[in-house]
């Protein structure tokens, strides 16, 4: 019976975004499109719940394990959440003229197909496949940046699609090597590009093979999860397109692509000859961090900066990852759900605030907690989650993070420790300036579209203070199945 | 697989790298267009001399989409964009010729120096394969990085994306080669209909850094 129902949740989870994607390209109405758009998230949501107790039988192209579940919830979490924001979010845009019905249209769609795109990548047994929905979730947020077509919007998008395309050669030519060390020992065909065929056999692949498709798949996923040096389209595509597609590439498609790395990783990990891919992700990881800490100081545009630190994280994540073993992979995916929350709330709040102020600049924001109480409060509350104090959940996960590193690597963790307060004193120095100080502007925003933000800060102190058992299981026994 | 066969499938997948090389250093706008439908035709040739020794009829579909679609419509479609933008006189590239073919080189060199060792249990053939696949991808980078026009950063990419369909059917019995071609041609379309559409004509050029700021939304 199990069976079943996991077949059909993973439909679901394929199948309601695909068709929502044709359907809302065929819907001219935007406030109509937007419902539809939330009613499909939900249902994509509740597939992913689904996936979590009943499992499908893996096929060589779909698999749903314990780890893909994590990255399907969350993804599916965030994409609904932020569905119910876009819907404001655009409205005003309408209102405004900065977007036409037309355009919106195209937006929706386009949504749907994000998310059938990233779902796609998360499910996949055929690293072949993992790499089209990388690729076509890339492409299709490329098309989204731009969507405004003034010239800021176009360069960040052209920006984008020559990183993303060099992204996406790299990582072919490593999917292709990947694919010949397999065909040694599976043979030709489907089954030598089958991920769980290639983790289970990956001991007698020829490691000099191995060690090199490495390198090129870390250069090119790492180019879309923004790690440092190849991280140069990601602040402009963050600044320069639609705020829900901010939050919806800060909160999933960044997670998407450190995915595909932890898929190779594990693939890596059952071959005792090759070179550990554990250095070189915690050197980008260490490298990202540092590098985005210090770039936070100089930024004049508010979504930029919040772009900046989203390097910062996923570098967090790449370096806990990087450094394995359960308690560290433990901190890494605790980490990665909660910036996944709160980048995506704070994203929310910013949408709205430089709607309300006309402006992203941040020289020109003044007195948020003043001009609108609650967005201002619930700002100041996202920012202070973001810079790891507690009692928020990226405070636990951090300090569990830190904790393993100095056992481990006592260096490492000073580095990671600076890198945490560089950081950390450049929000704290923004948010200052943005959430206090004098102003005589006073906005009105309606409190239900502050929902979703508040509900993903809920989530964050709650896992701060108290995380259910059930959960710590399911993610330590997550954590260990990822080496 | 006889020598000569063997030899053939060289002698194409090398002659894909020199055109590379020919990208590189073209000057003016045409002669681009021109000699990057060279490049794809070769690939059609390599392509299909594989589809051949493999008696893997599906990797004709590859061929015949480089010939059609990139050796005849792309840069027809491109040269009519070309005169339309008025951009058809030179091309500004970043770095001088000389460097760039000297760089060019070493890249090779690179590739050959990296793949060989590592593929030596791969059969020789599937060897010099992809030596030649990474170099054609490398001169590709190479020429993005080099190039600030739009239309000539499309063109690097597209022979970037030859040096992959290259490596991918070298990779024997290697599945999604067909839909990944299919794929790619999808996505160059999308971007020769956006150039049109938007006049994207250069991007990122200018040195001055007071605009460049401006330009990134980070001017005080």
């Amino acid at each position: 019976m199990s069976v079943s129902v996991g077949t059909v949740a993973l439909a679901g989870l394929l199948g309601t975004p695909a068709f929502g994607a044709l359907l809302l390209a065929a819907i001219p109405r935007y406030r109509v499109a937007a419902a539809i758009n939330v009613t499909l998230c939900a249902i994509t949501l509740a597939s992913a719940g689904l996936l979590y107790s009943h499992r499908p039988v893996p096929s060589l192209y779909l698999l749903v394990d314990d780890v893909n579940t994590v990255f399907l919830i969350v993804g599916a979490l965030v994409g609904f959440t932020t569905s119910v924001f876009s819907a404001g979010y655009i409205a005003h845009e309408v209102q405004s003229r900065k977007l036409r019905s037309r355009d919106l249209r195209f937006y929706h769609a386009l949504y749907q197909f994000l998310m059938f795109a990233m779902n796609l990548a998360l499910v996949s047994n055929n690293i072949g496949l993992m790499w089209v929905g990388v690729e076509l979730a890339t492409l299709t947020t490329v098309v989204m940046v731009g969507i405004y077509r003034t010239n800021a919007a176009l360069e960040a998008a052209w920006k984008y699609f020559i990183l993303g395309s060099v992204g996406i050669g790299l990582a072919l030519f490593g999917t292709i090597l990947v694919y010949l060390a397999g065909q040694e020992h599976l043979g030709e065909g489907m089954p030598a590009m089958a991920w769980d065929q290639l983790a289970a056999h990956s001991a007698g692949f020829d490691p000099a093979l191995l060690n090199l498709s490495f390198v090129f798949l870390l250069l090119g996923y790492g180019t879309k999860v923004g790690l440092a040096p190849v991280h140069a389209w990601l602040p402009d595509a963050h600044a320069e397109g639609p705020t829900p597609i901010s939050a919806v590439l800060s909160g999933l498609l960044l997670n998407v692509a450190l995915f595909a790395l932890l898929r190779f990783r594990l693939i890596m990990a059952g071959n005792s000859a090759v070179l550990s891919p554990g250095p070189m992700m915690v050197t980008m990881g260490a490298l990202s961090l540092v590098f985005a800490g210090f770039m936070l100081y100089r930024r004049r545009d508010i979504k930029r900066m919040f772009a900046y630190s989203s390097i910062e994280h996923m570098g967090i994540i790449t370096l806990a990852f990087g450094l394995g073993g359960p308690l560290a992979n433990f901190a890494g995916l605790l980490h990665m759900v909660m910036h996944s929350l709160t980048k995506s709330a704070i994203f929310f709040g910013v949408g709205y605030i430089s709607q309300l102020e006309g402006t992203q600049r941040i020289a020109d924001i003044r007195g948020l907690t003043r001009s609108q109480p609650l967005l201002g409060w619930l700002l100041v509350v996202g920012v202070i989650a973001i810079a790891g104090l507690p009692p928020f959940g990226i405070f636990t996960s951090e300090f569990l993070l830190v904790t393993s590193t100095f056992a481990r690597s006592p260096w490492l963790a000073i580095l990671l420790v600076v890198g945490l307060m560089i950081a950390f004193s450049a929000l704290a120095l923004r948010l200052h300036g943005l959430a206090f100080g004098k102003t005589d502007k006073h906005h009105r925003l309606p409190a239900w579209r502050l929902i979703p933000m508040a509900l993903h800060l809920g989530l964050v102190a709650t896992a701060g203070v108290y995380l259910p058992g059930a959960v710590v299981a399911w993610f330590r026994h997550v954590a260990n199945q990822l080496g | 697989m006889t020598s000569l066969d063997s030899d053939i499938a060289h002698l194409l997948a090398g002659s894909l790298v020199l055109v590379s090389f020919v990208l590189l250093y073209q000057d003016r706008m045409f002669a681009l267009l021109n000699f990057f439908a060279v490049h794809a035709c070769v690939l059609a040739l390599s392509v299909g001399w594989q589809a051949y020794l493999q008696r893997a009829p599906h990797l004709f579909i590859t061929a015949l989409i480089a010939l059609l679609f990139k050796g005849v419509i792309i840069p027809v479609a491109l040269h009519r964009i070309v005169v339309r933008l008025g951009i058809h006189r030179t091309i500004e590239s970043v770095v001088s010729i000389g460097p760039t073919m000297l760089f060019g080189m070493a890249l090779v060199a690179l590739s050959v120096v990296v793949m060989l060792p590592v593929t030596q249990s791969a059969g020789a053939f599937v060897r010099e394969d992809l030596a030649f696949a990474l170099s054609v991808v490398l001169l590709g980078f190479l020429m993005m990085v080099t190039r600030r026009n739009a239309v000539s950063q499309v063109i690097g990419f597209m022979s970037l994306e030859n040096g992959l369909v290259l490596a991918a059917t070298g990779a024997r019995g290697m599945p999604l080669v067909v839909e990944i071609s299919v794929g790619f041609s999808v996505l160059i379309a999308f971007l020769v209909v956006g150039i049109f559409l938007f006049r994207i004509r250069e991007r990122f050029d200018t040195v001055e850094l007071q605009a460049l700021d401006m330009s990134r939304g980070e001017s005080a």
